[in-house]
């Protein structure tokens, strides 16, 4: 699904650069629930910004779903993203004055799907993640473990190949990261493709395979058994 | 530009903004509310400005006689001179391409009685052209006309004050009124904008009087309007020719300046007129001021504006939304809440001045009014700039990375 060669990236701080990236090789097939660990400044949320197509690399092929991803313009990238990735952001990054239902259905209007459509899909979502009855509130209204749900049923409105999530249980407390694991782990039983940033620990083994990033290269790739986060409740 | 769906999610946007919404229409409908305001009371001033001097035809020269002060030609000094019938008919014959109307005035004062009511009241013998030089307004009946004059008929033109004085609320037109000792028929009713003052006069013809006063053919002034299209520059020729023409005429030395007395009124009007260009000229730059203050208001707002949604469109464009349409939704609302809200403000503002109408007379303001295309277009404008200034932030937030527009504070 997801093919890595040789990928650098480097940010430019003033006179002198800083190489973040050295050198990435990394193969993630269909269905995959994969962690990506380091510590920060590692470069991990720079390798998911590229995997996002938020961020473009200076040298290497990002190839995905057997599409070469390489001299994107802005409007090329938005269409990208739009139908092949759903995105989990630490902070669920919901927009605040809009209803859980109408950001969920918010990726499906950069679709072009008619309003009437567009609010089945989000409904069915919505339900889903355990949240129908929760369509009309305001984000403000919903607890964070209710936004992180609100925030994947959304990455997964627009059925991308890959979800990724960075750091999605971050802002989170020990239980809700469960409920939020549990619900990931499910999606990706249906088969979806994932792609978990994180720091802890206990959240990567939770995922099928941990890939440990440190200054900037691959240190460590290993399949991992999974532990099921419904054991933790 | 007419996606449904688009509307559909910019009406959602400005519903759930109101605060934001209303700043920048706010913004807009004050701008054009007050431009119009202060434009308005502006050619307000210029109004009552202006009628100081509608009262008589702004095209008139008035011929004045006078005493000389120089000896000429045998004469000796101290001469009185004297207009007559004759030089209305010279007048007519050698200036018969620059004249419209032509018409003595013989002034004098006389015990005005109709019934047991009397007052005095000055009379005016005048022709027919007198009507469009003094620009007479009749409400009813007739002004004097070419027969009046050549069979000098007793007949009266008075005006509404007059006729408010002598009949009270009976109908004058055909009653004989006394002034001084024969009777006229009052034959018409007139008003005039110079005021009350000016509708305390009657008109009655020329031939008349001077038939009163023994026969003679005396006329106190000679009042002519020429065609308006000779502009400024042929006023000037008319009255330099009068002015030969006359000294010729009279045997007044050319360098004497008296003799006889010529006023035209062009000349007045040009110093007028100069004043108003100037008048205008502030009006026109307290307008422009506050139209540049609105636009700075609309571009501080817009930049707020986009501010504030920098991390919702960061989301939007994670989400997959293209720069254009991130844009265009920005732009359309503004867009849409500015034409909006200057249309608002273009209309209380045009209803305020409305009002106002008459009620400020005693600050020199008259009827404010605007005209509807420049507020139009004063709208238009700040439409236009507000939407320039909401593009420039636009299209930067629209560049900006999402991953920059997403990372927490």
């Amino acid at each position: 699904m997801i093919k890595l060669k040789n990928l650098h990236k480097s940010y430019k701080m003033g006179s002198s650069s800083l190489h973040v990236l050295k050198g990435i090789n990394l193969n993630i097939e269909d269905g995959e629930l994969v962690a990506i660990m380091g510590s920060s400044g590692s470069g991990k949320s720079t390798l998911l910004n590229i995997l996002g197509m938020l961020d473009t690399a200076d040298k290497g092929d990002y190839i995905l779903d057997s599409f070469k991803i390489e001299n994107l313009n802005e409007t090329k990238a938005a269409k990208y993203r739009n139908k092949f990735l759903g995105f989990i952001f630490q902070s669920f990054n919901l927009i605040n004055y809009k209803t859980a239902l109408e950001n969920v259905s918010l990726p499906l209007y950069y679709q072009g799907i008619s309003r009437k459509e567009r609010q089945q899909i989000a409904v069915d979502y919505l339900e889903r993640v355990g949240l129908k009855e929760w369509a009309t509130h305001l984000p403000s209204e919903l607890s964070g473990g209710q936004k992180q749900r609100v925030a994947i049923a959304r990455a997964m409105a627009s059925k991308p190949k890959v979800l990724l999530a960075d750091e999605p249980t971050g802002a989170l407390d020990t239980k809700t990261s469960c409920d939020v694991m549990d619900l990931i782990q499910k999606i990706n039983e249906e088969g979806k493709t994932i792609l978990v940033v994180t720091h802890e620990l206990e959240i990567a083994k939770m995922c099928k395979r941990i890939v440990k990033l440190k200054d900037g290269v691959i240190v460590e790739d290993s399949k991992v058994k999974q532990v099921k986060a419904s054991s933790y409740v | 530009m007419f996606n449904r769906d688009r509307w559909t999610e910019i009406f959602e946007t400005i519903g759930k903004n109101k605060l934001r919404t209303f700043l920048s229409g706010f913004t807009v409908s004050l701008g054009i509310f007050i431009f119009i305001i202060l434009f308005g009371l502006g050619n307000g001033l210029k109004n009552t400005f202006q009628e100081f001097f509608l009262d008589d035809a702004s095209n008139a020269i008035f011929l004045y006689p006078g005493k000389t002060s120089k000896p000429y030609k045998g004469f000796k000094a101290n001469r009185r001179i004297e207009f007559r019938n004759d030089d209305l008919r010279d007048i007519k014959e050698n200036f018969s391409f620059y004249l419209e109307h032509l018409t003595p005035r013989i002034t004098r004062n006389a015990l005005t009685r109709y019934k047991n009511q009397s007052n005095n009241y000055s009379t005016r013998g005048v022709a027919p052209g007198h009507q469009f030089v003094e620009k007479t307004i009749l409400m009813k009946g007739r002004y004097i006309n070419q027969s009046d004059i050549s069979r000098k008929t007793k007949v009266a033109v008075i005006g509404r004050m007059v006729a408010k004085d002598l009949f009270k609320s009976e109908e004058a037109i055909g009653k004989y009124i006394n002034l001084g000792s024969s009777a006229f028929k009052v034959v018409g009713i007139f008003q005039d904008e110079g005021g009350d003052n000016e509708e305390r006069n009657i008109y009655i013809p020329f031939t008349t009087r001077q038939l009163i006063e023994k026969s003679n053919d005396k006329v106190d002034q000679i009042i002519l309007t020429y065609r308006k299209e000779l502009g400024y520059l042929g006023a000037m020729g008319l009255e330099n020719g009068l002015k030969k023409y006359f000294k010729e005429k009279k045997s007044v030395s050319p360098e004497d300046p008296n003799g006889f007395y010529i006023r035209n009124i062009a000349d007045d009007l040009r110093e007028t007129q100069q004043f108003a260009v100037v008048l205008q000229l502030i009006v026109s730059f307290v307008g422009l001021g506050t139209l540049i203050a609105g636009i700075i208001g609309i571009s501080n707002i817009m930049v707020f504006v986009v501010k504030e949604r920098t991390k919702e469109l960061g989301i939007r464009k994670a989400l997959g939304a293209t720069p254009n349409s991130v844009i265009k939704m920005v732009l359309q609302e503004s867009v849409f809440i500015t034409i909006i809200s200057g249309y608002l403000g273009l209309i209380f503002g045009v209803l305020v001045l409305e009002n106002i109408g008459v009620k400020l007379d005693k600050y020199f303001i008259k009827n404010p009014f605007i005209e509807i295309s420049t507020a139009l277009i004063a709208t238009v404008v700040l439409i236009v700039f507000g939407a320039i200034a909401g593009y420039i932030p636009a299209k930067r937030a629209s560049s900006i990375k999402p991953i920059i527009a997403l990372r927490d504070e």
